[in-house]
């Protein structure tokens, strides 16, 4: 018999792969998270996504192994999944569900919070303006990223998007004197940035990387991590993302720091995805990845952003591992049509030795224009961008131009573009682990540019030609004021 | 009249007990009454697309039948508003909710308290029809807002006074006792009524030389601009909601993000209509459904745009309506398919697709108003499409593309070099060409459609040589060719390329457009015939005049033209 009055019931008349069918299941409400007592009495979560007359439908977020339609109990919860918030989360670490892996008690809660999150309203966004530097040159020049921005890395299997993530952890500084002030007396004295770690699928020895990375740049009293490894529940990780920008939307907008959210790895989220939408026989999309699966990427790249009034922000870098180094595969296609531009890692750079091994042209920062230009970065910095773009990418022409023809087939002019992507990629983006500031990436920049000879830098104005072009020294320090 | 729940499949519902409601009825959906709609009828059972997130709902909760279909709110006050896809007002929904979009609130799009002057333009005793205008409001200081009689009404107007009025409140009679008021309310999906389609023969003019010279586009035409994920969708939007000549602007923000809208909110009340000089949005509405917001809401955002774009074209306006992106409302209309377990088509969207494309398109067009022989409005559509992968063999594209008049294709290797507008010439095409071409003639030069057909046939001839180079190297080929070759790159990367962060560049006038061509063109003959004339090719490829033409669009329209013109006489003159 159903118990009534403890809301148990025993009426499981299904399981499909990481589905369970429960009968009369009427007091449910959609969202609710429950607790299923497996036959041997160990207890796992789950959480309703479906309700109809005939049976509930409930996501099981651990193994089905063990669960059977007999001898198996289900208890209603009466809430949707929340988690408990409070300062004392900095430091912490947590499992892809936010129970503590770090031998601490739970954390008590200032507030309890719906981990699915309202969507924002669009008209209470702030727009994102503060750069931040990132000191690699390929990213900073060429693809600012910008505060409350969301923008991936797109990797390939065995290429280094967690060496890149971690450099731009370590390096990360907003350069203008606003940093956010401190509230209830957390001071963030340990630079602006304040690390949400959300670790989907990956392996111990990458997330041990991640980790002794963090503790390098005496970053971890300052981040919050979430863990969920590849021998963990694979369905689990459906809520991990979601656990994880809870605790940053708290972070940002309750105690107003200047949030870095790691998400890694995208590509293991949205394995899990395609898992539940198989074992609820729905009509596959592209390679058998759901149809709304770019609705259900939205409601975690989303959660980015700035609110105005409210000092702090959730700036977002996800790491997705393209399939087969494949940037049309749904994964990373869907994930750039929501994000704010991308970050793409090239195997070809890698093979040559350059580090990191970015591939600027399919790079795109879209809220670079709001971090960059006078007061911001310099005035120069556009048109830098501008005119290195169009070099390079003619001289990515002309490489493969000679490849067919010869160097010999070549014009004097194309054979300085020639050299000129060379060397580009050799002293400009292959940096190593060097920290690069502003200043000296621009005015790198400006040693690339005088490659060519003046009349030829059609995107940068005249004034600025005269004031940049074959100087090179150091020269106004940005905003005008020294650093 | 009220049902029970008996089935909650993400943001669809079934209730049992509906054998009244009708048709895309608007309901309220449980405890909270979320705002929902009837979509399917089958016995005591009625299926409805919820506009909000329903997680919490539970069985047996209670359907309420509002008794009316879902509406759209037409009367002054729409522009400069934001709203989502069901017309709630974004701002007032913040005010009373806070920074995130709460549920189960309802907020009726036109405030009910503000009052507006009302001054009529007809006499009482006269004989009106649906479409008739009755007299004006002036909505914002540029535009008159134009009371019109209602479609599908008629009779003589009894007692009608000028005064202030909230839209509520009769500011006049009808057949002596139907009130007449500011308010009109349209059901969200239906096209509203025209006299007459005219046809297409005034360009819709953007400001942006590829498209004006190429591929220009009729004001009341349909342009679909597919392409990859960063390739422009957006920057083309939005510069056109900025610099494209229209009255109106319905810019439809359809499952996208949300910084973005956050950026048309700050720029576009200090942006300056090019032609009014008014801030932009005062001839601007928006509506906006992120990417995170209720899937439902998606589906309906681009019914309530173009009901509000049709109703300003009926007061006699050009109406830009601007989509990004339909694929997003696409997607929309396959997740609620999917939820009603209906047969799916191509790629699972629902076989209705097609159909349901070329209904939305088709309500572009100008046309002769209702009720007013001399009325004319328009809707121009220009909807970004979101292709998976960059590939345009999709479904979307490909359905769109049988009715759009112009294609305005992206290009992921034009847009990874920043080439921006990151047109594909050879992908593009205008349907409209020949049916503008008189009026280009006659507005800006006789000469106009030669100077596309050149530049295109231009763009060909480079193609043919760079295969050659690409076999035998450029040292290979003739000066003639290489001067060629140079000149049409000049012509890529000067003319067809426009950055719209530039301050002067960002949009550009159609005489800048003609002049900057023709300079460029008579500069390929000028360096023809100086070659034949035996001047070597590396002094013409150092020539001041060259870099002059490199940096000619930096140069405001004024200067410009007659730098242009000075430049055509010179180049003349030495070649004689
Ligand atoms: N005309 C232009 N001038 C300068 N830059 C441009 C122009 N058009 C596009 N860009 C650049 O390309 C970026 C991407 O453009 P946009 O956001 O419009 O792409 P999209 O096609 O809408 O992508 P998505 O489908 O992902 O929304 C912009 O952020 C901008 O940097
Ligand atoms: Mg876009």
């Amino acid at each position: 018999m159903d118990d009534l009055i403890t809301r148990e019931y025993r009426s499981v008349s299904g399981i499909a792969g990481p589905l369970l069918f429960v009968e009369r299941l009427k007091q449910a409400s959609l969202g609710e998270r429950v607790e299923i007592m497996a036959p041997n009495g160990e207890a796992r979560r789950g959480q309703v996504i479906e309700l109809s007359e005939q049976h509930a439908v409930i996501q099981v977020l651990e193994e089905t192994t063990g669960l059977g339609v007999t001898g198996t109990r289900v208890r209603l919860t009466e809430s949707a999944a929340t988690m408990d918030l409070s300062p004392d989360l900095l430091g912490r670490r947590f499992s892809g569900v936010a129970v503590p892996l770090d031998g601490l008690p739970p954390i008590i809660p200032d507030v309890r919070m719906d981990i699915i999150g309202q969507p924002m309203n669009p008209v209470s966004r702030d727009k994102p303006s503060h750069f931040i530097q990132t000191g690699i040159s390929t990213i900073d020049a060429l693809n600012t990223l910008v505060r409350g921005q969301k923008l991936p890395i797109f990797s390939g299997a065995g290429l280094p998007a967690k060496e890149v993530a971690a450099q731009i952890v370590r390096q990360a500084k907003v350069r203008e004197g606003d940093s956010p002030p401190s509230s209830r007396g957390l001071s963030p004295s340990h630079g602006p940035f304040t690390i949400v770690f959300a670790a989907m699928g990956i392996t111990f020895r990458e997330a041990s990387f991640f980790l002794s990375e963090f503790d390098r740049g005496g970053v971890m009293e300052h981040a919050v991590l979430f863990l969920n490894l590849a021998d963990d529940p694979t369905i689990e990780r459906l809520l991990t993302p979601r656990y994880a920008l809870t605790a940053a939307e708290y972070l940002a907008f309750t105690l107003g720091r200047q949030v870095l959210v790691i998400l890694t790895d995208m590509a293991a989220y949205c394995e899990a995805l395609r898992q539940i939408a198989t074992a609820r026989e729905e009509i596959p999309g592209r390679r058998g990845y759901p149809g709304y699966m770019y609705s259900d990427l939205a409601s975690i790249y989303e959660r980015a952003g700035r609110i105005k009034g409210r000092a702090g922000s959730i700036t977002q870098l996800p790491i997705v591992t393209m399939p087969d180094d494949d940037m049309t595969h749904p994964i990373p296609d869907l994930t750039g049509y929501i994000t704010e531009g991308q970050i793409v890692l090239s195997r070809e750079l890698h093979r040559k030795g350059i580090f990191p091994p970015i591939d600027v042209l399919p790079c795109l920062s879209r809220l670079m224009n709001l971090g960059i230009g006078p007061g911001k970065t310099r005035e120069d910095h556009r048109s830098v961008a501008d005119q290195l773009y169009a070099f390079y990418a003619h001289g990515r022409d002309i490489r493969r131009l000679a490849a067919i023809v010869g160097e010999d087939g070549l014009s004097e002019a194309d054979r300085l573009f020639l050299k000129f992507s060379q060397d580009f990629e050799q002293d400009f983006v292959n940096q190593g682990s060097q920290n690069r500031e502003m200043e000296e990436t621009l005015d790198l920049g400006w040693k690339f540019l005088g490659y060519q000879p003046k009349e030829r830098l059609t995107r940068v104005k005249p004034e600025l030609i005269e004031k940049y072009y074959g100087q090179d020294v150091k020269r106004e320090p940005l905003n005008g004021k020294p650093d | 009249m009220s049902g029970t729940i008996v089935k909650i499949s993400g943001p669809t519902v079934v209730a049992r007990g509906m054998e009244q409601v009708r048709m895309f009825n608007r309901v309220a959906v449980g405890r909270t009454g979320l705002l929902g709609e009837v979509i399917r009828l089958r016995g005591p059972e009625a299926t409805i697309q919820v506009y909000e997130d329903t997680t919490g709902l539970r069985l047996d909760e209670e359907v309420t039948d509002a008794a009316e279909p879902l509406h759209v709110e037409l009367g002054p006050g729409l522009l400069g508003a934001i709203f989502d896809g069901v017309q709630r007002p974004l701002n007032l929904l913040a005010t009373q909710r806070g920074d995130w979009i709460g549920r189960g609130v309802l907020l009726p799009a036109l405030s009910r308290v503000r009052r507006w002057t009302f001054t009529p333009t007809v006499r009482p005793g006269t004989a009106v029809v649906g479409g008739t205008c009755v007299g004006v409001v002036q909505e914002t200081p540029k535009v008159e807002h134009r009371i019109l009689i209602p479609p599908g009404i008629s009779g003589t107007l009894g007692k009608i006074q000028a005064g202030s009025y909230t839209i509520e409140e009769p500011i006049g009679w009808l057949n002596g006792d139907r009130p007449l008021t500011l308010l009109q309310r349209w059901p969200v999906r239906r096209p509203r009524p025209v006299a007459e389609r005219l046809p297409p023969i005034v360009p819709f003019i953007t400001g942006q030389r590829v498209f004006d010279m190429l591929f220009p586009i009729a004001s009341g035409g349909t342009v679909i601009v597919p392409g990859g994920f960063g390739t422009g969708k957006t920057v083309v939007e939005q510069t056109l909601a900025k610099y494209a000549r229209a009255d109106i602007i319905i810019y439809v923000g359809c499952g996208e993000r949300g910084n973005e809208m956050t950026e048309v909110l700050t720029d576009f009340p200090q942006l300056k209509d090019p032609t009014t000089g008014m801030p932009l949005m005062e001839r601007t509405i928006l509506v906006i459904n992120t990417s995170n917001m209720p899937v439902a809401a998606r589906e309906t955002s681009i019914y309530t745009g173009i009901t509000m774009a049709e109703y300003y074209r009926d007061m006699g306006y050009a109406v830009a309506f601007m989509a990004d992106s339909t694929s997003r409302w696409a997607e929309a209309t396959r997740e609620i398919s999917a939820r009603l377990e209906e047969m799916p088509g191509e790629e699972g969207y629902p076989t209705y697709l097609a159909t349901k494309l070329a209904g939305f398109y088709e309500r572009s067009g100008r046309v002769r108003c209702l009720g007013e022989t001399d009325r004319e409005g328009s809707v121009t559509i220009v909807s970004a499409i979101s292709p998976p992968g960059g590939d345009f063999s999709e479904p979307v594209t490909q359905g769109s593309m049988q009715i759009a008049g112009g294609l305005w294709a992206l290009d992921s290797d034009l847009a990874h070099r920043r080439h921006f507008p990151a047109i594909n010439w050879k992908r593009s095409f205008s349907l409209y060409t020949q049916s503008l071409d008189p009026w280009f003639q006659a507005q800006v030069a006789p000469d106009w459609p030669q100077l596309r057909i050149e530049l295109a046939a231009l763009l060909q001839k480079e193609e043919e040589l760079q295969e050659i180079v690409q076999l035998v190297g450029i040292d290979a080929v003739q000066d003639q060719e290489r001067i060629l070759l140079e000149i049409s790159r000049l012509i890529r990367e000067e003319y067809l390329r426009q950055n719209v962060y530039s301050d002067v560049d960002a949009a550009c006038p159609l005489a800048k457009q003609y002049w900057m061509l023709k300079a460029q063109l008579r500069f390929l003959e000028y360096c023809q015939g100086m070659l034949k004339n035996g001047h070597p090719i590396e002094q013409l490829l150092a020539s001041s005049l060259r870099s002059e033409l490199e940096r000619m669009k930096e140069t405001p329209p004024d200067g410009c033209i007659q730098q242009a013109q000075v430049m055509i006489e010179k180049m003349q003159q030495e070649l004689r």
